[in-house]
């Protein structure tokens, strides 16, 4: 039963689908480009920016495709005259409450609005009127929120609260002047947010930003180097986003395996350590009671060394190790290889164990 | 606090009533008993205790009665049986209304307050002489007589809170009934009804149960929507308060026919009475055997919680109340799937109004050919309206659907207060729209209602007269929906937002060219776009009256208010013919505009005015224009 394929068209060309897919997932499949703001695969489809409109035959009014499920012989449209027009008049909605500050905005070049409004040529003069004048929160070490570029798309809200499950943030207020805030209004701290910058990482816009990264380069300006984190076995991918030889800042991998794009606070912000001058970068040897620094071969000599001599003073039951949760299950395997069947011991365990 | 007095009374009552109730039932819904009757002779005040009694004082006046009874040496323990607690009747301009049961004959007297009470204690309880001139008159007949209460037959003739006063009058028939039948069998008699979602969108309440009762999943909901929201509707309030079991019996039953175990009733924690109402007999209906484990030996178990709103009015869409269940914030969900599959918790959910429960009994106890009876083809059944505006008998109606507009406005609600014109009808809330006087012909139902782009809503009417500015009034709605928008989609957010915006410079006089277009374009894709039904349809009341009074969004674009509302646009001249030199006007004048000296015509002068009105409320000539 649920293999079951169903067909549709979309513009006019077939396509197959499964049957709870919504217009949005079989048009991603048919290579159809359909505009969204507030959709992020990781999340819920939420129906909240109606961008993704699209004319269904013999219904009278314009579906949201992210919030409608296919039905078999369903004629989707994604391009009429009229859903053009309605989309152009979301976006003139919208950009009547934005800046539209691009030149000095952060988001410039990777933004959603800026995309959309690009491409549909819109701004928001004709429907003009109030726009927010709210404060910069700059509060905390790591992320900033400009509420002025805010679209409501929720984004950040549905991340915090159903992926990160932490309950940072909600929508508060009604009607204009609702808008995504951390309970009472009170600055984000490690009492109330986890810092792990998901809510940016969604953000469509320069709403919510990392701070540490700011002013460091447009996205064009910025070689993307695709790596796993070092902090701990779960292999989280995401990319080095670097700039003059300098990692500047941290920016999600969707297609990335493990996480998906999600990542915690010390894969997004951890990475200090990198360009650090404290680092060490070569092993380091005490000679008469002083470190002193020498190649990787006398190091791995002098352990092996000093291994096989207490080995055979004290045996194998003199030997252990004890590994860390930051290294993988193939190192933490090949680290109880080298206890059990070198040194013939069985002390060997790792932190992860609980 | 009052009603936490009158509940000690409540046992004692309640159980004298039980006695009685099976030969009162009948007199008591009649307004004459017949001679000979066993209450004849006795005496029973019924005073209305409802919100509107309560606001317009009425438990003093019950007060004052108990008081005067035991001062005159009325025996203490008589007047503690007559003063009876019942609920509203509809009648709300007429406040306090109280009906005297006294050897054998009713009498209403209306607009009661304490100081009255004395006077009709000496003449009508001891000499046997109604209070003539206090006595609800002509307009009290004609409001009651037009009518078709089914529903609210009992509001105000039965104690809402006793159980046995609605058992007495055929309560829970309707669930005994249903219980010997089949879940099958229910749900055909109710789609047979034709009743439709009292709500406002007017879905066909049997084919929802359907639906829920086919998910094939074991746990669903049953939910009635009590959060009444509308400006100017107080139906379901009224029904909860004056009939609370008739609305749990619906619930019982649509919750037999779902196959559910579980409901919830979702009222705002506004109507504290109502909320007290119904754990009230919720309570009575479990200690009866009618809700909980085995109901009536039937095997079928079922209960009831209250979950009270918090006052947002997005609350009252379907998918926004499920969630605020949840304990979430109060916003719509995208409509991925239908709430009869995934509803509350995911979990397939029945959701219907007050009214559309308080209906179902009845359909189950005279069956669906009775019920198709009354109304038209389409909209069968009585809807209950709510009256309000410029009209002279405000208050709660019940007439059968396709009744027309000028009938329940005319006749019913007596026409107009004052000399002004009727101008329009605002039915269902900022979702519907206005309806000029030139429709008066309309049968009110779902659909003729939608055809002329207004809606039935959850029945509120608001009555214009020729004093209200059709602009303002479309500002109000658009105000009181971008109040309550809850920010999730954009046309709704933001869209509602400019349309209030553009409104309010035409009010002002500052209106620009194109700005009509603007608004009928921007109102249109916010129908078209909006998620949820408050987006779609919180245009209506700006489309519908551009649709009907474009000539006076036109006149305010020239700088001119027909109605005079605006403020910003009004003009105070003298009319130098009707001016007495009186010079009250240039007493009261705050800004020193009015030109005025000893013996001469008063002037005003443009500039300084700043249009309060106070110099035309002080005129005593009407020369101040």
């Amino acid at each position: 039963m649920s293999d079951k394929k169903l067909k549709i068209t979309i513009n006019g060309k077939k396509a197959l689908c499964g049957k709870d897919e919504t217009i949005l997932d079989a048009a991603k499949k048919a290579g159809v480009r359909i505009p969204t703001l507030c959709y992020d695969e990781r999340l819920e489809p939420y129906g909240g920016c109606r961008l993704c409109i699209v004319k269904v035959k013999d219904v009278h009014k314009p579906q949201p495709a992210c919030t409608t499920r296919v039905k078999d012989g369903m004629e989707v449209f994604t391009e009429t005259e009229e859903v053009r027009r309605l989309r152009k008049n979301i976006l003139t909605l919208l950009l009547s409450n934005h800046p539209n500050d691009c030149m000095t905005c952060e988001a410039t070049g990777n933004c959603g609005l800026q995309s959309l409004a690009y491409e549909y040529k819109v701004d928001g003069k004709r429907f003009a009127g109030e726009t927010w004048d709210l404060p910069i929160r700059d509060d905390n070490p790591f992320i900033v929120f400009e509420p002025n570029k805010c679209i409501l798309c929720g984004r950040c809200v549905r991340i915090c609260n159903d992926v990160v499950m932490a309950g940072t943030i909600e929508l508060t207020g009604r009607g204009f002047d609702s808008l995504p805030d951390t309970a009472f209004g009170k600055p984000r701290s490690l009492e109330n947010c986890e810092f792990c910058g998901q809510c940016v990482s969604t953000c469509p816009t320069g709403a919510l930003l990392d701070k540490k990264g700011m002013g460091k380069g447009r996205p064009y300006e910025l070689t993307k180097v695709k790596t796993t984190c070092s902090y701990c076995g779960t292999g989280c991918n995401f990319f080095l986003n670097v700039r003059d030889g300098k990692v500047v800042k941290v920016t999600s991998d969707y297609d990335a395996p493990v996480n998906q794009g999600n990542l915690c606070i010390k894969g997004r912000y951890g990475y200090d350590f990198i360009h650090s001058s404290e680092r060490i970068t070569a092993p380091i040897i005490k000679k008469d009671g002083k470190y002193v620094e020498a190649t990787w071969d006398e190091a791995l000599d002098l352990i092996a060394k000093r291994f096989a001599e207490i080995l055979a003073k004290h045996g194998p039951s003199s030997l252990g190790a004890f590994s860390s949760a930051r290294c993988t299950n193939e190192e933490n395997y090949l680290l109880s290889k080298l206890v059990r069947t070198v040194f013939k011991s069985n002390n060997v365990d790792c932190c992860a164990r609980v | 606090m009052a009603a936490k007095k009158k509940t000690e009374t409540e046992p004692k009552t309640g159980t004298k009533r039980k006695a009685a109730s099976g030969k009162s039932s009948a007199s008591v819904a009649a307004t004459k008993p017949k001679a000979g009757d066993k209450t004849a002779g006795d005496l029973i005040i019924k005073v209305c205790v409802g919100t509107g009694g309560l606001a317009a004082g009425s438990q003093d006046v019950i007060n004052e009665f108990t008081r005067e009874l035991q001062a005159r040496g009325i025996k203490a323990e008589i007047a503690k049986k007559c003063v009876n607690k019942t609920g509203c009747r509809g009648f709300c301009a007429k406040d306090v209304i109280v009906e005297i049961l006294h050897k054998g004959s009713t009498e209403v007297y209306q607009l009661i307050s304490p100081d009255k009470v004395s006077r009709i204690v000496e003449e009508h309880i001891i000499n046997d002489e109604p209070v003539i001139e206090w006595l609800a008159g002509k307009e009290y007949h004609a409001f009651h007589d037009r009518q078709t209460k089914i529903l609210l037959k009992q509001c105000g003739q039965i104690d809402p809170e006793d159980i046995d006063a609605y058992i007495g009058v055929g309560g829970y028939e309707g669930l005994k009934k249903a219980l010997s039948q089949s879940q099958f069998e229910v749900i055909e008699e109710v789609k047979a009804s034709g009743l439709r979602g009292r709500g406002g969108a007017g879905f066909p309440t049997g084919l929802k149960w359907e639906f829920c009762n086919m998910s094939g999943e074991d746990t669903k909901y049953i939910i009635c929507n009590a959060d009444e929201g509308d400006p100017g509707a107080f139906m379901d309030r009224a029904l909860i308060e004056g009939n609370p079991h008739s609305v749990l019996e619906g619930m019982i039953i649509g919750g037999y026919a779902v196959g559910t175990r579980e409901g919830f009733i979702y009222i705002r924690a506004e109507y504290p009475l109502a909320i007290q109402r119904l754990e009230i007999a919720i309570k009575q209906a479990r200690g009866k055997g009618l809700l909980g484990k085995n109901i009536l030996n039937s095997g079928f178990d079922f209960d009831l919680h209250i979950k009270q709103g918090a006052g947002a009015f997005v609350c009252g869409e379907a998918s926004a109340l499920m969630r605020s269940i949840e304990g979430k914030r109060g916003m719509p969900r995208a409509k991925l799937w239908r709430s009869a599959v995934k509803g509350l918790w995911d979990k397939p959910t029945v959701l219907n109004n007050v009214e559309t429960f308080a209906n179902v009994p009845l359909i189950i106890m005279n069956g669906a050919e009775w019920y198709r009876g009354f109304g038209t083809e389409k909209s069968t059944g009585t809807k209950v309206f709510a009256l309000t505006g410029k009209i002279r008998n405000s208050g709660l109606i019940e007439v059968p659907m396709g009744m027309t507009l000028g009938e329940m406005i005319m006749d019913i609600g007596g026409g107009m207060t004052g000399r002004n014109k009727l101008k329009a009808v605002q039915t269902g809330g900022p979702s519907g729209g206005c309806i000029p006087a030139k429709h008066l012909d309309l049968p009110v139902d779902f659909d003729s209602l939608a055809s002329v782009g207004s809606m039935m809503g959850s029945g509120s009417m608001v009555v214009v007269d020729d004093t209200t500015c059709m602009v303002d009034l479309a500002k109000f709605f658009i105000s009181f929906t971008q109040h309550e928008s809850c920010g999730k989609c954009v046309p709704c957010r933001i869209g509602t937002k400019r349309m209030l915006e553009i409104l309010t410079r035409i009010t002002e006089g500052k209106g620009r060219e194109g700005d009509i277009d603007l608004l009928i374009e921007i109102g249109t894709d916010v129908k078209t776009t909006s998620l949820c039904g408050l987006g779609q349809s919180a245009p209506n009341p700006i489309l519908s009256t551009i649709r009907f009074f474009r000539e006076e969004f036109e006149a305010h674009m020239d700088g001119h208010c027909p109605a005079g509302a605006c403020k910003a646009l009004r003009q105070y001249v003298v009319n130098v013919e009707a001016c007495k030199m009186c010079g009250k006007c240039a007493r009261v004048c705050p800004s020193g505009a009015i030109t005025w000296q000893p013996k001469t015509k008063a002037g005003i002068s443009k500039s300084k005015c700043v249009k309060c009105g106070a110099c035309y409320e002080a005129c005593p000539f009407n020369a101040i224009l």
